[in-house]
């Protein structure tokens, strides 16, 4: 693990009209590291991810890329490190309109690369990786399955080699088998390429197998101003043995100790 | 203090007078984003040609079919009036000014609005609900550049074409039926036409029209750029940018004739008008 975070939000607030969703977040996760945001609906998980990625603009606050501040950076600059990130969004978000070849191949183009041959052989490697067959290369989102998709979706992402990947609910409406199948791969991700993993997710079993550590939100609805939105930040032993009401409260008895095979 | 329903008629009418600056200040900042994407690069071939053929050569069909109906009424509406003022012979002149200026480019405007903003705003529509859009951003893209760009491009370059169609077919009609039903002599028809219609009218229907294009593309990317959230966000979405573009087409109609008008009156005082000098 590198010393400098691979990403870093200073006080961090996003509201909309009247509804503070984040407010005065601060967090930052380590070069390698693999981090679970986990917590009920409407805590603002998937806002706090598409914030980091830049999705989103927080209406107060700093994000920082690689240690540096990414409102710093020129435009130019910001593109470059945004092809360091890569994101699998939750419904795969595959371009309808092109086949699972050119979708794959849409980061490439636009990183620049005009090698066609390159591109290809780029793509097919990246298609093998998440396992699947160079066959479906001429089909369109809507021809494959849910499970497909999602991994259409991760090679994608991965053509690009990114040094972190969010990962928006990668097993949301999957079977338990691509469910496992998805956590396969975030974990040949993590090991083959040293990636950086941050997963927003409500699957313990995800948690348990495939994250460093787990930072649990909670909603700003129902806190007060001086309370932290982070309720609980720690490992899955320190998850499983804590003793705060909030916690235990949205935990139940899912969890066991020790990690999953 | 006190708070007052949104199901208030009063209170709801206030509430759409106040986002009507917002929504103008939105379309302008999106207008002007649109057009600084264009001048940082020409968008790709293979993404410019399926949308130049979709505004385009899919319009066609629907452009001639209501081109060729309004040329006809126009001549069926003005045949008695003329006639009663012995006049009939100009029925030409009045069918192609007005095709020319006025309903040609609205027509041709409107037919856009309907047939292809309305899809480009539930098409982006669709992609901002289903985060294609965040795909494209965070895949090193700018959507707006990818997006709006060719869609901006496409409506903009192919409006004076379809404009151009839906005059010639409706002065056509017009002359078809006028020779055919109504007993005016063809050599009339053609003869006040081209006596009363300049160039310059042709050129103002044409200029008019380039600035439809502008209003619906940038109204029905912006719609769905801004799509709420679901089914209903997208259907929404796709409503108010043909209701808006309608809008926007009437208000730059009137405010361009109006520009239009006094200035062919200072570049030509003493030209001669169909009010005037030819009846």
């Amino acid at each position: 693990m590198g010393l400098t975070p691979a990403i870093e939000v200073n006080s961090v607030s996003c509201v909309f009209g009247a509804q503070k969703v984040l407010w005065d977040l601060s967090l930052s996760i380590a070069d390698g590291e693999t981090v679970a945001f986990v917590g009920e609906s409407g805590c603002g998980k998937s806002v706090t991810m598409k914030v980091m990625m830049q999705l989103l603009q927080p209406t107060s606050g700093t994000l920082r890329w690689f240690g540096k501040d990414v409102n710093q950076m020129s435009v130019v600059e910001r593109r470059r490190e945004r092809f360091r990130l890569g994101y699998l969004f939750q419904g795969a978000a595959l371009f309808d309109s092109l086949t699972v070849f050119e979708n794959v191949a849409f980061g490439l183009r636009q990183s620049g690369e005009n090698d066609e041959r390159a591109i290809r052989e780029n793509v097919l490697d990246r298609l093998q990786e998440v396992g699947l067959n160079a066959d479906i290369v001429t089909k369109r989102p809507s021809e494959i399955s849910g499970g497909m998709q999602k991994r259409v979706g991760l090679a994608r992402a991965l053509a690009l080699s990114p040094d972190v990947m969010f990962y928006d609910e990668p097993t949301t409406g999957l079977d338990p088998v691509n469910s496992r199948r998805i956590d396969d791969l975030i974990l040949s991700v993590r090991d083959a390429r040293g990636v950086t993993g941050i997963i927003v997710t409500h699957d313990f079993r995800t948690v348990q197998r495939v994250t460093d550590r787990i930072i649990m939100l909670y909603p700003r609805t129902k806190l007060s101003d001086d309370e932290s939105q982070i309720i609980f930040d720690g490992s899955i032993n320190e998850l499983v043995n804590c003793e705060r009401e909030r916690v235990k409260e949205y935990i139940g008895d899912e969890l066991k100790p020790g990690r999953a095979a | 203090m006190i708070s007052i329903p949104l199901y208030n008629p009063i209170s709801r009418f206030g509430s759409l007078l106040l986002q009507f600056p917002a929504i103008l200040g939105s379309l302008a900042i999106f207008g002007m984003s649109t057009i600084r994407a264009l001048f940082s690069g020409v968008p790709k071939r293979h993404v410019l040609v399926p949308i130049l053929f979709e505004v385009g050569i899919r319009s066609v069909p629907v452009v001639v079919i209501t081109g060729t109906f309004i040329g006809m009424v126009m001549a069926v509406q003005t045949y008695t009036q003329f006639k009663m003022m012995h006049m009939e012979s100009r029925l030409g002149a009045i069918i192609t000014m007005t095709l020319v200026t006025e309903l040609g480019p609205v027509l041709a405007a409107t037919m856009l609005a309907g047939r292809v903003g309305s899809a480009m705003a539930a098409e982006l529509g669709t992609m901002k609900v289903t985060e294609q859009i965040h795909a494209i951003s965070a895949l090193g893209a700018d959507p707006i550049r990818y997006l709006a760009a060719p869609r901006f491009l496409a409506c903009v370059a192919l409006i004076p074409l379809l404009t151009a169609v839906a005059d010639s077919v409706g002065i056509l009609s017009g002359w078809l039926f006028s020779w055919q039903v109504l007993g005016i002599n063809s050599y009339e028809y053609w003869m006040y036409a081209a006596d009363f219609v300049t160039a310059w009218d042709v050129m103002a229907g044409l200029v008019k029209s380039l600035f439809f294009g502008c209003a619906i593309a940038i109204i029905a990317c912006r719609q769905g750029f801004h799509c709420g959230a679901g089914a209903e966000g997208v259907g929404r979405a796709a409503t108010q940018a043909f209701v808006l573009s309608f809008i926007a087409i009437l208000g730059i109609d009137f405010l361009l004739t109006v520009l239009l008008n006094t200035s062919y009156a200072l570049i030509y005082p003493h030209a001669v008008s169909l009010a005037v000098g030819g009846i």
